[in-house]
């Protein structure tokens, strides 16, 4: 059987969104047409679920690794730090703007650099940005701040206070149920990872469900696989390892030993152009067979770069 | 040429039910006066019924159980008497103000747009009832006679013309001297034993010319509804506030919430008679005892009268125009609920600012996007989870200091059509055939100690995920700006690569030149 990811590097050279071949459901039909079979109806439902619309991710590799973002499904790519994460996530949300449509981005850490998204051509006044953890910072001494509260009276504030993670799974629950978002994004990369495992799947399983028929994409970032059965789409991405590329690429690669080899490369000569990223498909379960692993690469570069 | 009066009976008794309309099915009674001097103004229906007459004092009503007494309220009579004129607008544009509780207005022409005109005597009618007012309304070929017809008769009444005097025959006389101070002629009129208006239309002209004069005659002229005069027609300023003076001081936001929403109601149906929508909903509350503001009130929903103190505002800007009183409740509740007054509520003012409605068609083709009503209670409701100033869209500003920025209202741009669309995003997507390079910021940036050698980076310790020797940098890239202000900067922007647990991570090393400190200002990611 061929590769569904064929057919999609065509798909993007020309469209937008780019649908996949449903083989099972294509299979279901041939068969039901079939003169023995007429009038039986399939068992699982399931077989004749639609194949989700798939959008661009704004970048060709990882379009043709995955096909695109599908719209209605939770999409997870994770990996360590500097390994191409937020670029990826800048790069949908520039395609997604660039689409006309609005979009929201949960960030959870307050990371999000305002000057890389505009390199990378977001389109600034359709993206929404939502910072957790502000007021947690602000009333970081919990006993000072309930103390404010018992002092005041019945008309006085009374707010809870929240940590970021749960401020980020509330303001998406409240995101995915206003609807009509191109794209929702939660940015979990600087979270701990004690933190980042205790996010019940009950959040992930309610956020699937928000999300499943409409034509939002849900996109999460982090450094491990949170969502782990709600993804639809996981992609797990790392530096290779001539991580830098430029002039001196050859510096991390091959580390120089002696320090006269460092001195006759003069730092201000220097000038860190991208990173090489690879990215590995783990599961992909808009086929309905077991998940396996496809490569890609693909190359960031710095704004100033040009 | 046909005329119509909207007449409200017992006008200060409806201007208070207008807000507390569970009261409609009790007898109420509405006071005057300073304590303990005070007189019954107005009593609705069930209260005459149950011997409540206009001058009783309070003390002779309380012998009586199951009433309900109220205070006069000025305000509320403004505002009822503001949702009349904009009933008898939302009708015709040529109206006249006849009194607090009685509009004229010219129906010439009206019949092609609102039908005949029982029907729209009908329409009026139930107007009104949807402004929380219970009226009379009446149509005759001229004014006077459609203001007698409201006046004396409850319900609708549609008087045709050249049959004036007939229908008005058995209204009693008094019904020409309401609202005014107790005339002499009423005196005389009794004395002769004229009761009702076919007693007077009947008397000789001449003879009641002799003894009334010009005022007798005038009034003989009206029972017969043979007078004529032209209207005068006002323009009614567009000005949209409710109010409501409570009896006792609130304490608690729910109770308020209740409130709030008839105000917003009464409101929205004032704005759609005229069809008109809000963008700036305005709330001020008289506080009881004292001011109380919170100190990190979001500029944009906040309105202090710092001269008197205890006044509370809050001001609610919408970005597109609504006229949805559930979703302007939600607003406001969210509102209150982050910034609360602080102190009993004595009494509410709310206006709204009145533009005309959004005109949108969405499009099959277009791309999705939030509508507008849900997404203004969704930031409301975002902002109440991670604070103000936290939620909005971004704007670059026009500077090289590496974090200008600032947080705006969000409010995206309608989409466009798919054809103008579609060649800039398939543009982009050509060009996109690789990612930018992405900076995580460190808010607040992270101190560390830097070994320099030869003159660049060669170790680092920050903390203890960020720590060891520098791998490769590459720098310095100098900086600086605003030296003419007190925030001047200048700074040596190094990129650095530092061997994480498995991996090497590149992050942004900053030194502060002013300070000379050095500072992990982010990742690139």
């Amino acid at each position: 059987m061929a590769s569904p990811l064929v057919c999609s590097q065509a798909a993007m050279n020309h469209s937008i969104a780019f649908v996949p071949e449903n083989r099972a459901a294509l299979l279901l039909n041939r068969f039901s047409a079939l003169p023995k079979f007429m009038g039986v109806t399939a068992a699982s439902r399931l077989e004749v679920r639609p194949t989700p619309e798939m959008v661009s991710t704004g970048i060709d590799a990882i379009d043709t690794l995955t096909g695109g973002l599908p719209r209605g499904c939770l999409t997870e790519i994770f990996g360590p730090t500097s390994s191409g994460r937020t670029s990826v996530l800048l790069a949908s949300l520039a395609a997604a703007t660039q689409r006309q449509e609005v979009c929201a981005l949960v960030d959870v850490t307050n990371a999000f650099d305002p000057q890389s998204a505009a390199a990378a051509k977001v389109a600034l006044d359709r993206l929404l940005w939502v910072r957790c953890g502000q007021e947690w910072k602000r009333h970081d001494d919990f006993s000072r701040a309930n103390k404010t509260f018992l002092k005041a009276g019945a008309l006085a504030p009374k707010r809870k206070m929240e940590g970021p993670v749960e401020q980020a799974l509330r303001v998406t629950d409240l995101l995915l149920q206003s609807g009509g978002f191109g794209m929702v994004a939660i940015d979990l990369s600087d979270v701990p990872l004690k933190l980042a495992r205790r996010i019940p799947l009950t959040s992930w399983f309610r956020f699937q469900r928000a999300v499943e028929n409409t034509p939002t994409v849900l996109f999460v970032i982090g450094q491990v696989p949170c969502a782990q059965t709600c993804a639809t789409l996981l992609l797990k991405l790392q530096a290779s390892g001539k991580s830098i590329v430029g002039p001196w690429s050859s510096v991390l690669g091959e580390r120089p030993t002696t320090n006269d080899q460092r001195r006759t490369i003069p730092p201000h000569a220097q000038l860190l152009d991208g990173l090489q990223v690879d990215g590995e498909l783990l599961r992909c379960r808009m086929e309905r067979k077991p998940s396996r692993s496809v490569n890609a690469a693909f190359m960031t570069k710095m704004p100033r770069a040009g | 040429m046909p005329f119509a009066c909207i007449f409200v009976p017992d006008f200060p008794v409806e201007a208070l039910l207008r807000a507390e309309p569970e009261l409609r099915s009790q007898a109420v009674a509405v006071l005057e006066g300073k304590a303990p001097l005070q007189k019954v103004l107005a009593g609705n229906e069930k209260a005459r019924r149950a011997g409540v007459e206009v001058g009783m004092t309070k003390l002779q009503i309380e012998a009586c159980t199951d009433f309900v007494l109220r205070a006069r309220s000025l305000l509320q009579e403004a505002a009822a008497h503001s949702a009349l004129l904009d009933c008898a607008q939302s009708f015709s544009p040529r109206i006249e103000d006849a009194g607090d509780d009685t509009i004229l207005f010219d129906l010439a022409g009206l019949g092609p747009l609102f039908g005949p005109l029982p029907k729209i005597a009908r329409d009026l009618a139930r107007r009104a009832s949807e402004f929380g007012l219970e009226a009379n309304v009446a149509v005759a070929s001229n004014p006077d006679t459609a203001m007698l017809a409201a006046r004396g008769f409850s319900g609708v009444t549609v008087i045709p013309a050249g049959r004036e005097a007939e229908q008005l025959s058995n209204l009693p006389v008094d019904v020409l001297f309401v609202g005014a101070v107790p005339s002499p002629i009423l005196e005389t009129f009794d004395r002769w034993g004229v009761r009702n208006l076919r007693g007077l239309a009947a008397l000789p002209d001449v003879a009641l010319s002799e003894r009334l004069g010009q005022e007798g005659v005038r009034l003989q002229q009206l029972a017969r509804g043979s007078i004529s005069r032209t209207l005068v027609p006002v323009e009614p300023p567009l000005i949209f506030e409710e109010a409501i003076e409570l009896e006792y001081p609130l304490m608690l936001l729910e109770p308020l919430a209740f409130l709030l929403s008839r105000l917003l109601e009464q409101l929205c149906a004032r704005l759609g008679a005229r069809a008109l929508a809000t963008q700036e909903l305005r709330l001020r509350l008289e506080l009881e005892n004292g001011w109380h503001a919170e100190d990190d009130c979001a500029p944009q929903s906040t309105a202090l009268d710092l001269s008197d103190r205890r006044i509370f505002q809050r001001t609610l800007r919408l970005p597109v125009p609504l006229l949805d009183a559930r979703i302007f409740l939600k607003l406001l509740q969210l509102d209150l609920k982050a910034n609360p007054p602080g102190a009993p509520i004595a009494k509410i003012y709310l206006s709204a600012e009145p533009v005309r409605p959004r005109a949108a068609q969405s499009g099959l083709f277009l791309p999705p996007s939030p509508e507008p009503e849900k997404l203004e209670l969704t930031l409301a409701r975002i902002t109440g989870i991670v604070g103000e100033g936290s939620v909005g869209s971004l704007e670059i500003l026009d500077t090289h200091h590496p974090h200008g920025f600032s947080m705006r209202r969000f409010a995206p741009t309608e989409p466009q059509r798919l054809d103008t669309w579609s060649s800039s995003s398939e543009k982009h997507i050509s060009e996109s055939n690789s990612a930018i390079t992405a900076l995580r910021i460190f808010r607040p940036p992270l101190r560390a100690t830097v070994t320099l050698r030869h003159g660049k980076p060669a170790r680092i310790v920050c903390s203890k995920q960020i720590q060891g020797d520098i791998l490769w940098a590459a720098g310095p890239w100098r900086s600086s700006g605003d030296w003419w202000e007190q925030e001047g900067w200048s700074r040596d922007e190094w990129d650095i690569a530092v061997q994480a647990e498995s991996h090497i991570a590149l992050y942004r090393l900053v030194y502060d030149r002013l300070s000379g400190r050095w500072f992990l200002e982010g990742n690139y990611d």
